[in-house]
């Protein structure tokens, strides 16, 4: 069973999203422990992209501080072998289809099996455009996640289908960000997602409150957070370690038991 | 590998977000449906020709031809169009289209705000309500266009993100398509972003190189031997290219903004300097570093001041069909200041760029050969930055 299966296997899966280098790469490497230590499942690692057109502003401000840091793609691969050192849940690389192709796709997959990141979400890449890179993936063992939304409804059962490791629904229209409702019908949408899906399905986009996992969760295999852990790392920067923490574990609490 | 839709070579496609995926189909089926519909093009021809003042003038520039001594040198006067260039030929066309499906409400980007100018103009003929993403930057640099828009009835949008300006407009764009999709079409400015739209925009624009086509052969008997147009995503280039790209002998030049040089960071000229990657919807060539992060790109020309190039202008350099050049803000200020006082006609600083390259290249041609030019816009519109530009302290 891969690292991503196991992730799904023990119940409903946290997964917070972290952006590598916002505002450090020491940063990043005790936040994603503390998510860990406190009940993450899986966590999603965001490559930063100088235009993440699928952001909101509060991820599309960590995506700014980290490229001012100085982060890079190859620091980013350094830092996630040594994660693997003692981090055993699955991680996955999040970021844009040109920081991959312009490293090299091969390259990049090559590097992603060697550093032990089990999969990749590309959000400007459709299932159209996948041939571009899910060969490659699989040559190295790494699921390119399929993304599946409100808007998808004729497209859905051609995605999960073929989908691999998990899919990720997302709930709304829209950027990503924290919402105060989520207005799609998401057991509908999940319904129809497992209906041809091989693989288990997470929502993000907008979740922030235990309410609203529990809620998503309810329907799907798990939940998908990120502006709500940005903003914490935006409050207490360098010292977001213990917040973070404690915030993933309420999370996980509230999904833990559905 | 597989190839999906919309490719020009290896470049183009559809690099969206899942969420627009169903948008930019239903697009692509409408656009397939009405672009042989025969009611359909009655009425466009009739927006263009009784509102928009087309076929625009091919106008032989006498006086710059002597003075330069080379090529004989034609201009084609997109400038003259209503809304003062060439952008309204594709936003009536997208305008209309939308309408047809049904949508109430166009948002566009806009650097100059030529773009999004013509989308206002269209948004107001054809009864829709209009949003244009325009960088912080450029409201400033294009206050008049701002002023414009607004007047027309838009909601213009200043975008503070990334570096404020055309790029950062596009990608503030494109989220908001995202998030509202039923009732909105996203009136895309260029020859760029997911298919279909680099195919429409050029079919759109594509009315300049019929015209001038036809215009040319009936004063001079014969096809042109060199086609200048200046490029950023590159609608004016195509739309002036594409009735040509099947005439080996016309030589196709679109001209790039160099900014302050190629061999410095402040540039925007994407053939010379970027190189193949994935952004805004396509593959295409790119300003980046050496991560693939989207280089702040700079040129004196907001509508020029983009890091990419439109698919099909990547393509037609891959095959060597057309040549792409890179001018300097310098040459294209002194080409604005040329083209004002030797044929009394003031050029966009966009299309100054292309006048900037005829400059150099027509006394390197013969007098019995034929060059036309595509103005793209006018020049009102830069007169105050110009002028700074030079030292003077104008303001609108």
């Amino acid at each position: 069973m891969s690292r991503i299966a196991e992730a799904f296997a023990k119940g409903k899966a946290f997964i917070p999203f972290i952006t590598c280098g916002d505002p450090d790469l020491e940063t990043t490497k005790a936040v994603v422990r503390a998510a860990v230590e406190n009940g993450a499942d899986l966590v999603e690692l965001g490559i930063p992209f100088s235009d993440p057109t699928a952001e909101g502003p509060v991820i599309q401000g960590a995506n700014l501080r980290a490229l001012a840091g100085g982060v890079t793609t190859d620091k980013i691969f350094d830092m996630v072998k040594e994660l693997r050192e003692d981090v055993t849940v699955p991680m996955v690389f999040m970021t844009y289809a040109n920081v991959v192709f312009s490293y090299g796709t091969e390259r990049f997959c090559q590097k992603c099996r060697e550093v032990g990141i089990d999969g990749m979400i590309l959000p400007d890449v459709p299932f159209e455009e996948k041939e571009d890179f899910d060969p490659i993936c699989k040559k190295y063992g790494l699921d390119l996640i399929s993304l599946i939304a409100p808007t998808s409804e004729n497209r859905i059962a051609m995605i999960a289908k073929e989908a691999t490791g998990f899919i990720y629904i997302v709930s709304s229209l829209g950027v990503t960000g924290v919402r105060s409702e989520i207005t799609t019908d998401i057991g509908k949408l999940v319904s129809m997602v497992k209906a041809s899906a091989k693989v288990p399905c997470a929502v993000g986009f907008g979740i922030s409150t235990p309410e609203q996992a529990a809620a998503m969760a309810a329907h799907a295999d798990g939940a998908i957070v990120g502006s709500a852990i940005i903003r914490l790392l935006e409050k207490h920067k360098t010292e977001a370690a213990g917040p973070v923490g404690e915030y993933v574990r309420s999370m996980k609490d509230a999904i833990r038991d559905l | 590998m597989g190839q999906s839709k919309g490719r020009f070579g290896e470049h183009g496609g559809q690099y969206i977000p899942e969420t627009l995926m169903n948008a930019v189909i239903e697009l692509e089926e409408a656009y397939n449906h009405f672009k042989d519909d025969p009611e359909f093009n009655r009425e466009l021809t009739e927006l263009f020709n009784e509102y928009a003042g087309r076929p625009s003038r091919l106008y032989y520039a006498e006086k710059m031809t002597k003075d330069l001594g080379g090529a004989k040198i034609y201009l084609k006067r997109e400038d003259l169009n209503h809304t003062g260039a060439h952008k309204i030929n594709n936003a009536l066309g997208q305008a209309l289209l939308a309408k047809k499906m049904g949508k109430t409400r166009l948002i566009a980007e806009t650097g100059a705000g030529q773009h999004g100018v013509a989308t206002a103009t269209a948004a107001a003929l054809l009864g829709m309500e209009c949003v244009v993403f325009m960088g912080e930057e450029d409201t400033i640099r294009q206050a008049l266009n701002v002023y414009r828009m607004r007047l027309l009835g838009a909601t213009v949008i200043p975008v503070k993100t990334g570096t404020a300006t055309l790029k950062d407009a596009v990608s503030e764009a494109m989220r908001e398509w995202t998030n509202r999709i039923a009732d909105t079409h996203y009136c895309l400015g260029s020859v760029m972003g997911p298919h279909p739209f680099p195919t429409i925009v050029r079919d759109f624009q594509a009315v300049i190189s019929k015209e001038m086509k036809q215009q040319i052969l009936e004063k001079e008997g014969r096809l042109p031997d060199a086609v200048l147009a200046c490029v950023g995503g590159g609608s004016n280039a195509i739309g002036s290219f594409y009735h040509f790209i099947e005439d080996k002998e016309v030589q196709l030049i679109g001209c790039e903004a160099a900014g302050r040089g190629i061999d410095t960071y402040e540039t925007a000229a994407t053939i010379a300097t970027g190189r193949v990657g994935i952004f805004h919807g396509m593959k295409s060539y790119f300003c980046q570093d050496e991560y693939g992060q989207i280089a702040p790109v700079y040129s004196i020309s907001a509508g020029l001041d983009y890091p990419g190039i439109g698919p099909e202008h990547a393509w037609l350099n891959d095959i060597g069909r057309a040549q792409y050049v890179a001018v300097t803000d310098d040459e294209a200020v002194n080409a604005f200041e040329y083209m004002s006082r030797m044929e009394g006609i003031i050029p966009a600083i966009e299309s100054s760029h292309a006048v900037a390259h005829a400059l150099k290249l027509a006394p390197q041609m013969s007098p019995d050969q034929i060059m036309v030019i595509t103005i793209s816009g006018r020049g009102d519109k830069d007169c105050a930055a110009i002028a700074r530009y030079r030292g003077e302290d104008i303001h609108e």
